[in-house]
């Protein structure tokens, strides 16, 4: 318990401290995509369901969002709420169309629905189409606090962030949470205990769609501009690239994921093809050998380490809440 | 019902397939817990116990299709475990299984001839037709649309084809008519007359007892007890507890 | 409006539907069957696509190979690849959830595309038509080369389907869709089936890229441009069936092209609408039963 603390302290401290150190944009688009991973996770990692199509609720939201601001130019807080909610509303729609199928059909169908939306978005004249959605205000949060600056808005961004985590903290280690974990499990076994598994599935991806939402809507007031990248596949299949590398099935995994594809975009930015190409490599690497993920890999050493010391008073240094493969 | 080839019968004794302290498993569980039993050739073997000791997977063990296993099993010295299912079945050994696995998108036609003819003796499309007169006449249905006495005649027809001798036969009356069960009754002991060497699973213990000469009781995964028909007779008791609900 | 639309556009238009159609079918049926037998979803198979018009490109342009030699030439050479694949990649994973199979084929995807936007540009290149000039039938222009696609594809779609329908070979297969274990267990050869079935739609993709290069710009996005309208095909016409992948394939051609005479800017979305229209009213796909679903 104690090393856990410390732990916290460190990571709390290096997040408050790093716009010193680094760019804030490049950490701002970070926590972004942290959340981003986070609703992944809750719908694979969670519940068992591979959406081949997130970015339509991460790019959706992220234009909401922006018309809302540069029509209204409400409070910042209220505009992402309401990205949050279209963001939601869309995934209760596709949801409820393809919750019918399961793994790979179900994957298929999200890609689709995923594809009819960013042909929908390019066609809108609200989105700018091409060009993108431009020029989005960052108004002022809950209507006071002016946060115009990068600097001061990486702890706005900070701070929603944490939340957010906390937020799917608490939904995945809650009775509900439970619940999916088992539905990822054994189906037909939670049926058989009288829950209605459909119903389960459909709010895990209402709220996954929503999360992303924020995600999206959040990165359109970070970089004040929507583009038609975010809401297309590239997107959709980075953040299962992130959840793979940084654990499926693990509770921090692909938040360490997203945080390292941030980077290594980044840094490759320059080299053209580059970028996508290495993200090739480094999927094909994790799927083939790596299965379990870094934090997963992790885990699993230290598991081996501990059962292996024999040690049983020790505190728990597990990145991941639970056992490996939890 | 005529088998046209009327092979001599050999003399029983030399040990065709010895099975070792196997034991198998499902992923992480496992089901079979050091079996040990042999198999003379000529001879008709039956697996018996109840549902879950571990038959079947003891069967799809020897072939090979349940792949995690420690132990030994010897094929005519040939050790089986690490082998692929494709190379076990050239070795001479013919599977057929409980759910019988007809092919829906199949006709009865292409059902029956599909393993390849591997071994001298393997049946000709004119030899099983002739065998097996009622799947002539449905040759061009769909293979799931016979009756389940017809699908499992059809079954075990199959493999005849390959030329295997030694046959691995899975609860082949299950869920059939009393009329249907004495017909594959009669097509396992002419089978057995012309020389098969048959390991059978079987719940009916009355069919085990009319076309079996060893019965091998396994329960939770481990052989209890080896038993020759005689000496299952004379012991009812005693083994209706191991098949006992 | 109808007074407006010339029998010219309209039997244009068609064709480029069935000309589109062809390529929808000739890809669904590659995917389908690889999807029948190995339950993995080929995502690279638009790259493969790509890269069987970029080879016939690049034997035109470094070794003067035509067009002719090079339809088979390339298939083969591409479906080679393919079996390496399936070998290195694909067969350690089969025992696996069939999404890594599918994830892995992504990756694959990912690095072949960035290859050759990497060494190629993103413009497309041309390839000349290896039958120029067509017929002046007086309602429409049909140009050979065009008119040689839909036979071709026509051709090679009933062929696959008779193969698989009406041959032994194609029993082994139908049967090892169902029960690849039962299959092995008569001493057949299931894992080299496999790779050679993976080839197979491979080289089915890579032929459909050579016959493309003509019609379409040889470009690297090609593929992948391609394959979110194979996908709604497949999804539409039943995950495994042969059957499925073909009718839904030029029929969705065809709609795209009658949406484009009717409604014009809904012609991108109208194949996702249908889509989604269709799972609602049939959730395991409109030709199920014909296949896995």
């Amino acid at each position: 318990m104690n090393i856990r603390l410390l732990w916290f302290v460190l990571l709390a401290v290096i997040l408050i401290a790093a716009p010193f150190f680094t760019y804030p944009v490049t950490l701002m688009t970070i926590l972004c995509f942290v959340i981003f991973a986070c609703s992944f996770n809750l719908l694979l990692g969670y519940t068992g369901l591979l959406c081949f199509g997130h970015a339509m609720f991460f790019g959706g939201a992220a234009y909401i969002t922006g018309y809302i601001l540069k029509t209204t130019h409400i409070s910042l807080e209220l505009a992402l709420l309401g990205g949050v909610g279209a963001a939601s509303l869309l995934g209760l729609l596709v949801g409820w169309i393809s919750l019918r199928r399961s793994g790979i059909q179900f994957a298929m169908i999200t890609f689709a629905i995923a594809q009819f939306i960013y042909f929908i978005m390019l066609q809108l004249p609200f989105t700018g189409g091409e060009d993108g959605m431009q020029g989005i205000p960052r108004t002022k949060l809950f209507g006071l606090l002016d946060a115009s600056t990068s600097l001061e808005f990486y702890y706005v961004v900070l701070a929603i962030t944490a939340l957010s985590v906390a937020l799917f903290y608490r939904i995945v280690h809650s009775p509900f949470g439970e619940i999916l974990k088992a539905i990822r499990d054994n189906e037909p076994r939670v049926e058989s205990l009288g829950f209605k598994p459909e119903r389960y599935k459909l709010v895990a991806f209402v709220l996954s769609a929503g999360m992303a939402g924020l995600a999206g809507g959040l990165k359109a007031t970070v970089y004040q501009f929507a583009t038609l990248t975010d809401v297309s596949f590239p997107i959709s299949s980075e953040v299962i690239l992130m959840t793979l590398l940084g654990g499926l099935g693990t509770l921090t995994g692909p938040m360490v994921g997203a945080g390292l594809i941030i980077l290594l975009n980044d840094y490759l930015s320059s080299f053209g093809e580059w970028a996508l190409i290495s993200q090739g490599v480094i999927l094909l690497i994790v799927i083939i050998f790596f299965r379990r993920g870094l934090v997963g890999e992790l885990n699993a050493l230290m598991w081996k380490m501990r059962t292996r010391a024999g040690s049983k008073g020790s505190a728990s240094t597990e990145l991941a809440s639970g056992s490996p493969g939890e | 019902m005529n088998f046209e080839k009327a092979l001599p019968a050999p003399a029983l004794g030399r040990t065709v397939l010895s099975v070792e302290n196997l034991s198998a498993w499902y992923a992480e569980s496992k089901a079979l817990h050091g079996m040990s039993f042999d198999v003379r050739e000529g001879e008709l073997l039956t697996l018996i116990g109840r549902n879950g000791a571990g038959k079947t997977t003891t069967l799809r063990s020897i072939m090979g299709i349940v792949r995690k296993r420690t132990g030994s099993i010897k094929f005519n010295g040939d050790e089986l475990i690490g082998r692929r299912v494709y190379e076990v079945a050239r070795k001479g050994i013919g599977y057929c299984p409980e759910e019988r696995a007809i092919f829906s998108s199949l006709s009865v036609k292409e059902n029956l001839t599909l393993p390849p003819i591997l071994q001298k003796g393997g049946m000709s499309d004119e030899e099983l037709f002739k065998t097996f007169p009622n799947l002539l006449s449905r040759a061009g249905s769909q293979g799931t649309k016979l009756s389940g006495g017809e699908q499992q005649m059809l079954a075990i027809a199959r493999i005849l084809r390959n030329g295997s001798r030694f046959l691995l036969l899975d609860e082949p009356s299950e869920g059939l008519a009393p009329v249907v069960v004495k017909e594959i009754a009669e097509i396992i002991l002419r089978l057995k007359a012309q020389g098969f060497t048959i390991i059978l699973v079987e719940q009916n213990l009355r069919f085990a007892r009319r076309v079996a000469d060893r019965h091998v009781i396994v329960e939770h995964g481990k052989v209890v007890d080896i038993l020759s028909t005689a000496e299952l007779e004379a012991d009812m008791d005693r083994v209706q507890t191991y098949l006992g609900v | 409006m109808f007074d407006m639309i010339s029998p010219q556009l309209v039997f244009g238009q068609l064709l480029i539907g069935l000309i589109n159609g062809s390529f929808y079918a000739m890809l669904s049926m590659g995917l389908a069957i690889i999807f029948g037998l190995m339950n993995v979803v080929n995502f690279a198979h638009g790259a493969q696509y790509m890269l069987g018009a970029f080879a016939a490109w690049v034997l035109l342009n470094y070794l003067g190979v035509p067009y002719w030699p090079a339809l088979f030439i390339v298939p083969v050479v591409v479906a080679l690849f393919g079996i390496l694949l399936e070998r290195l990649v694909l067969k350690p994973l089969q025992n696996l959830d069939h999404l890594y199979g599918l994830l892995a084929t992504y990756a694959v995807a990912l690095i072949v595309e960035g290859l050759v936007r990497q060494r190629y540009g993103s413009t497309g290149l041309p390839y000349g038509s290896p039958i120029p000039g067509g017929v002046n039938l007086g309602f429409m222009f049909l140009p050979y080369y065009r008119l040689w696609v839909v036979v071709f594809s026509i051709v090679t779609c009933l062929g696959t389907w008779l193969l698989i329908e009406h041959t032994k070979l194609g029993a082994y297969l139908r049967a090892a869709n169902e029960r690849p274990d039962i299959v092995e267990s008569f001493g057949i050869n299931v894992p080299r089936m496999v790779t050679l079935t993976y080839g197979l739609g491979v080289g089915l993709a890579a032929l459909s890229g050579v016959l493309a290069a003509p019609v379409y710009q040889v470009s690297p996005s090609m593929g992948s441009s391609i394959m979110i309208v194979i996908f709604a095909v497949v999804v539409i016409g039943g995950m495994g069936s042969i059957i499925g992948a073909i009718a839904t394939g030029y029929m969705l051609g065809i709609l795209e092209a009658m949406t484009k005479i009717i409604y014009p800017a809904g012609a991108s979305t109208v194949i996702f609408v249908f889509m989604i229209l269709a799972l609602i009213i049939r959730p395991n796909g409109l030709f199920a039963g014909a296949g896995k679903s």
